[in-house]
């Protein structure tokens, strides 16, 4: 396999990018789609003081609530965290920062961090203080709207189906759902992957995320984690 | 609630569904909704992970990490289906095309106001989807318990729990009765056999219309 953009590496060159307090965007839906090696390789590493942007907070043993329930965040931006109970936990102990968003509000805000955008325009919850409370209401078509600031961070972590050398991704069902978004808003892009093929065997008309958004490739030691309905 | 009346809610709310709407379900008695539709209507049903088109969940044996609805089970797809990003997902539902979304609640008041998602200092799990389904599925239909596990009246005049959306719902079914939100308070349109309408009073918290020709369901 040809590595001519350099971007193919191994999930020890990739862990040079993580460190103490950083904020790292991660994909994935209740751990779906969440990344296993660079996860674990998070947690190998020791890296702590985290501040984690993402959907959820998975469960206990499987995608991001690994990092959560090991006490190595401080942050966490998710829209719910119910499926893991140790992040409730540690928010009620004042030990995990939670901020909640509306699922799509939330992907959206990613989307918009990727996007080069500072932010959008939303009615979601303007009418409930738990959503509202601290943003700024503009006012546009007679309408009121809350201005939901965009997302962005020192490292995404995304998991796909394929990657080519140049780093265009293409899903696998619905593990896709929040990786594109996150993919396009870090600062640095790790894509870990199920599998790496030649440069012109994916057909562009089926690429999901182009390749300029990815910096690295990790090849992926497949997910190790037991889900809920095993 | 006994299995009973839990089929009970759901082959009433699957009334509700029309050949080619777009539908998506919560978790609890509204995923049991599909068992109840008959075979001849097109329904897409939403996932909020990114699936439009959901199908019946599949063999033991032949479940797909990577194929799984919202609350994370393996579910397949029906001809037709699609998978999109969680932007995508989302803007179906901010858009309006989400003809139906039917829903668990802790509470509802008599303004159609949703309480489901937070008891304080008990669960604060985040809202997840629920706000953007809440707020701009065309109809929002809740399915519940009438009562809590203490026996406590779940709607009510004003929700005393954190609401997720306000003036959002639109019918509400127990294993008593339904009700439709007006927009001058609830109305009695419907009562589950052998349930009368002074027994739904009495376990109801706030005043109620009854519908002229009220229907009793007897299934």
């Amino acid at each position: 396999m040809g590595n001519s953009f350099k971007k193919i590496i191994s999930i020890e060159e990739a862990m040079e990018n993580f460190h103490d307090g950083m904020t790292i965007l991660f994909g994935g839906f209740g751990g779906i789609g969440s990344p296993p090696t660079i996860i674990d390789g998070i947690l190998e590493k020791g890296i702590r003081n985290l501040t984690l942007i993402g959907n959820d907070t998975g469960f206990p043993h499987i995608g991001i609530g690994k990092i959560v329930s090991q006490g190595k965040a401080v942050k966490i931006i998710a829209s719910h965290i119910g499926s893991n109970p140790v992040a409730g936990q540690l928010m009620t102990e004042g030990k995990l920062d939670v901020e909640f968003s509306p699922q799509g509000i939330l992907a959206e805000r990613i989307r918009a961090g990727g996007v080069g955008l500072a932010g959008i325009l939303s009615d979601i919850g303007i009418d409930n203080e738990m959503v509202s409370s601290n943003k700024q209401k503009v006012k546009t078509n007679g309408k009121e709207y809350l201005v939901e600031t965009a997302l962005t961070g020192d490292v995404s972590i995304v998991f796909a189906k394929k990657a080519d050398p140049y780093g265009n991704l293409i899903y696998d069902k619905s593990a896709r759902n929040t990786n594109p978004l996150v993919a396009m808003a870090g600062n640095i892009t790790i894509a870990e992957v199920e599998e790496i093929v030649p440069l012109g065997s994916l057909n562009p008309d089926e690429i999901i995320t182009p390749g300029v958004f990815v910096d690295y490739i990790v090849p992926s030691k497949g997910v190790n984690w037991k889900w809920v309905w095993e | 609630m006994g299995i009973e009346s839990r089929n009970r809610i759901a082959k009433r709310a699957a009334e509700e569904i029309k050949d080619g709407m777009v539908v998506n379900l919560g978790i609890g008695i509204p995923s049991l909704v599909p068992n109840y539709l008959p075979k001849q209507i097109n329904v897409m049903f939403h996932a909020e992970n990114g699936i439009t088109g959901m199908g019946a969940s599949p063999f033991k044996g032949e479940e797909d990490e990577n194929l799984c609805n919202a609350g994370g089970y393996p579910v397949t797809v029906v001809k037709g289906a699609s998978y999109c990003d969680s932007s995508v997902s989302f803007g179906m539902i901010r858009r309006g095309r989400i003809d139906v979304t039917i829903l668990g609640s802790l509470q509802v008041s008599e303004k159609g106001d949703l309480a489901n998602w937070i008891v304080p200092g008990k669960k604060v799990p985040g809202m997840g989807g629920a706000m953007e389904l809440a707020q701009k599925a065309k109809k929002v239909i809740v399915l519940m318990n009438h009562t809590d596990k203490r026996g406590n009246a779940k709607i009510l005049n004003e929700c005393t729990l954190p609401l997720t959306s306000s003036r959002c719902v639109d019918l509400i079914i127990t294993e008593m009765a339904a009700f439709q939100v007006s927009g001058h308070g609830l109305i009695l349109t419907e009562l589950f056999s052998p349930y009368t309408v002074e027994e739904v009073r009495m376990k109801t918290g706030c005043e109620f219309q009854i519908i002229e020709n009220l229907r009793i369901i007897d299934y």
